[in-house]
């Protein structure tokens, strides 16, 4: 067998007119996290339901631990185990009993899920709440619970999605730090989808920026953060407090600049090319009247690298009055046209 | 994939489902007090059928005594002799039309009687003593049962007063008579021993309601309400039959209106004095076979609800007709004829009807033979459409 969990080839789901997941091809390695990285309605949590066989693709193919997620659904079912956006947990229910019913959906016998349960519970601290209720537990530890319920299987493969959404910091670092944990320990191939750029960077090994249902770009983070500041590439950030649009055009029309993000009222960032590109820039901007406040020389983020490659940035926010303008990155990628 | 693996993981899924259940206080109590509440609605607020009891009735009696006779006061007597044993009204005192008319307004009473001061000297002059029954006329049902009731009371009270007239004034002996008027003798027997209520109507019909009720909202209910919350998708991840995620939840579904149609039983029988003449093994058979004919629906209407508000809309708009139009609280033969038609389409006229012969009339199984067969064709037909179409719901 091939070292490769999961293979993916031209995968796409449609919705009516709305296409979720556009043609994604990937691979990940085994024991390896990959990351899903995108803004919201990315089509990442799509992906997964796919891969997972909760969704059925409407074109192309994907091989999950050796099986077709759609011929042999009950196959990849069994190498799986899934973390979703939603805990799945019943709250009346105790941890154990929890456990004990997924468990038993999985038809392991009664010895040697006991035994694996108080494992688990032990592994991530919790031994001691196993026969209380979930509904009893704070945030960080009904995760917890919700991630060790997805291993009862000891899956192959375990699929994240958004595993820290709406936690705590400190329960965020926790659950991060658990999935290095099982990682390291089972060697298990994770595919866990974000859209905060700093989990992406600390956890994976292997990034997909995905963007209006496509994989943009697909590298290590090092690789990613190096392709933008690699051919001189420069992001700068400007507090302009007199500043619009004619300005925000003037500096859209400058050869050296790849992008341009206006962030709020009066900041823009520019990212340009060029060893005198800083010149050039402060030249155009006083040109037009700007009154340059402050600048900043910002270091290149994953943040960037999805400004770079798709021309506007992780936002959720769709009311926030960014002017995505590109004039051809790096990899020559062009944003389609959104058709939601 | 194998057919005990289905089963074993529904009993688990079930297991899961009725732990839960359990857990919520409220749930348990609320489980008990559904029926109690629709028992008692039911079984108070419809007339129970064709007489009344004590219903409080103003009397006037208003007649001057001619040479210190007063038939009136007579009347007034036997009136209250024979209501003392039925019990039918609570009498009151009252001065005449305007007082009763006040009291009516004020709803102390539901109707009044009143015998006209010249009572006595009209029947001496051998006229007919005029007597006026007030009604409440905002209250349709009540007005027509005391009007029926106090003429039927007062034509008694006549008939026995002209056949002792006839003794006294002529002398001529009941034998005698060439004609006699003789009392009423109305005697009411039913098919089965005992004064037959309301509730051993109702009774067999809100047994198969709630079990109805358990399929066709706790089922849509159940799962979509685990697809809004996310924990769906866990079982559905999991090497688990999408059947046996649905017969885990029918079982649960169907154990918990087991136990409320058994809660019904019971209290039908320890509180509201109904009798069971049937086989109780029967009545378990039955509600077990309500359960399949319901299935279907249940899964259908899952199928097409994916969100718990459309699922509740959903059931809301099938459920209300059925309550009403299956013969549950009213019989259907007091329906017009069209909605008779109509209630012959719903599945769960013939559940009620079946269960309220063999709980009432104690039938046997050849008596519901038809009803058995009508509700296992329904369970049949449903399922068959129900089946593809949640298959295809799942594969979203």
């Amino acid at each position: 067998m091939s070292d490769m969990a999961i293979s993916t080839t031209n995968l796409t789901k449609r919705f009516g007119d709305f296409t979720a997941v556009n043609h994604v091809s990937f691979e990940v390695k085994k024991a390896e996290i990959f990351g899903l990285l995108g803004p919201n309605g990315a089509g990442k949590s799509t992906a997964i339901r796919m891969l997972s066989t909760l969704s059925v693709p409407t074109e192309g193919s994907a091989t999950v631990a050796g099986f077709d997620v759609q011929k042999e659904d009950g196959k990849v079912r069994e190498h799986i185990g899934l973390v979703s956006e939603k805990m799945i947990m019943y709250d009346e229910l105790t941890a154990r009993e929890n456990l004990k019913l997924f468990g038993k959906l999985y038809d392991i016998p009664n010895e040697v899920l006991n035994k694996r349960i108080d494992k688990l519970l032990m592994f991530v601290r919790m031994e001691k709440w196993a026969d209380h209720r979930i509904d009893t537990f704070s945030t960080g530890m009904k995760q917890r619970i919700n991630v060790i319920r997805a291993l009862v299987n000891q899956p192959e493969i375990l699929f994240l999605d958004e595993p820290t959404l709406g936690l705590d910091p400190q329960s965020t670092a926790e659950i991060r730090e658990l999935v290095r944990r099982i990682n390291i320990e089972n060697r298990t191939t994770m595919v866990l989808t974000t859209h905060m750029m700093s989990e992406a960077d600390m956890l994976c090994d292997k990034i997909g920026i995905m963007d209006h249902g496509k994989i943009v770009a697909l590298d290590t983070s090092a690789n990613l953060k190096r392709s933008i500041s690699g051919n001189d590439t420069t992001l700068f950030e400007f507090e302009i407090p007199n500043l619009d649009t004619s300005i925000v055009s003037s500096v859209e029309s400058l050869k050296s600049v790849s992008s341009v993000v206006r962030d709020g009222a009066t900041h823009i960032k520019v990212s340009s090319v060029g060893k005198d590109s800083f010149d050039i820039l402060v030249d155009a901007l006083r040109k037009n009247g700007a009154q340059i406040q402050t600048v900043k020389n910002l270091e290149p983020t994953l943040e960037d690298v999805f400004l770079n490659i798709t021309g506007h940035e992780v936002r959720d926010d769709a009311s926030k009055t960014s002017a995505p303008t590109r004039r051809g990155g790096p990899h020559g990628w062009r944003p389609n046209k959104r058709v939601r | 994939m194998g057919v005990r693996r289905v089963l074993r993981h529904s009993a688990w899924i079930c297991w899961k489902d009725l732990l839960e259940f359990s857990r919520s206080k409220l749930r348990l109590v609320m489980l008990i007090l559904m029926p109690l509440f629709m028992m008692m609605m039911v079984g108070f607020i419809f007339p129970t059928g064709n007489t009344i009891s004590h219903t409080p009735v103003a009397l006037a009696n208003q007649d001057v005594s001619v040479n210190s006779t007063s038939l009136g006061n007579g009347l007034v007597t036997e009136l209250e002799t024979v209501n003392n044993q039925t019990g039918m009204m609570d009498l009151r005192v009252a001065t005449g039309y305007d007082e009763i008319k006040t009291m009516i307004q004020s709803g102390k009473v539901s109707g009044g009687i009143i015998v006209p001061p010249t009572f006595t000297s009209d029947i001496l002059a051998g006229r007919q003593g005029n007597i006026t029954i007030m009604t409440d006329q905002s209250n349709p049902q009540t007005s027509a049962m005391i009007q029926s009731v106090v003429t039927k009371l007062i034509e008694q009270l006549g008939s026995q007063a002209a056949e002792r007239n006839l003794n006294q004034t002529y002398n001529i002996s009941l034998q005698d008579a060439p004609t006699v008027l003789m009392p009423y003798d109305v005697q009411v027997r039913g098919i089965v021993p005992g004064t037959p209520n309301y509730f051993e109507f109702v009774a067999p019909g809100i047994m198969s309601m709630v079990v109805m009720m358990s399929l066709m909202t706790g089922l849509p209910h159940a799962i979509s309400y685990e697809k809004d919350m996310g924990t769906l998708d866990g079982m559905l991840v999991a090497p688990t039959s999408r059947w046996a995620i649905i017969l885990g939840k029918v079982l649960a579904q169907s154990t918990r209106g087991m136990i409320q149609g058994f809660i019904i039983l019971l209290m039908a029988v320890l509180l509201f004095g109904v009798v069971i003449h049937g086989s109780i093994l029967l009545v378990i058979l039955l509600i077990l076979l309500t359960v399949f004919s319901f299935v279907g629906l249940g899964i259908l209407i899952t199928s097409f609800a994916d969100k718990e508000e459309t699922a509740t809309m959903v059931m809301m708009t099938l459920m209300f007709p059925m309550m009403f139009l299956s013969g549950v609280f009213f019989p259907i033969q007091q329906m017009p004829s069209f909605m008779q038609t109509l209630a012959n389409f719903l599945p769960l006229t013939y559940a009620a009807s079946a269960m309220r012969k063999v709980m009432v009339l104690g039938a046997g199984v050849s008596a519901i033979t038809p009803e058995v067969v009508i509700l296992g064709v329904f369970g049949i037909v449903l399922l068959t459409v129900a089946v593809p179409m949640f298959k295809r719901a799942m594969n979203r």
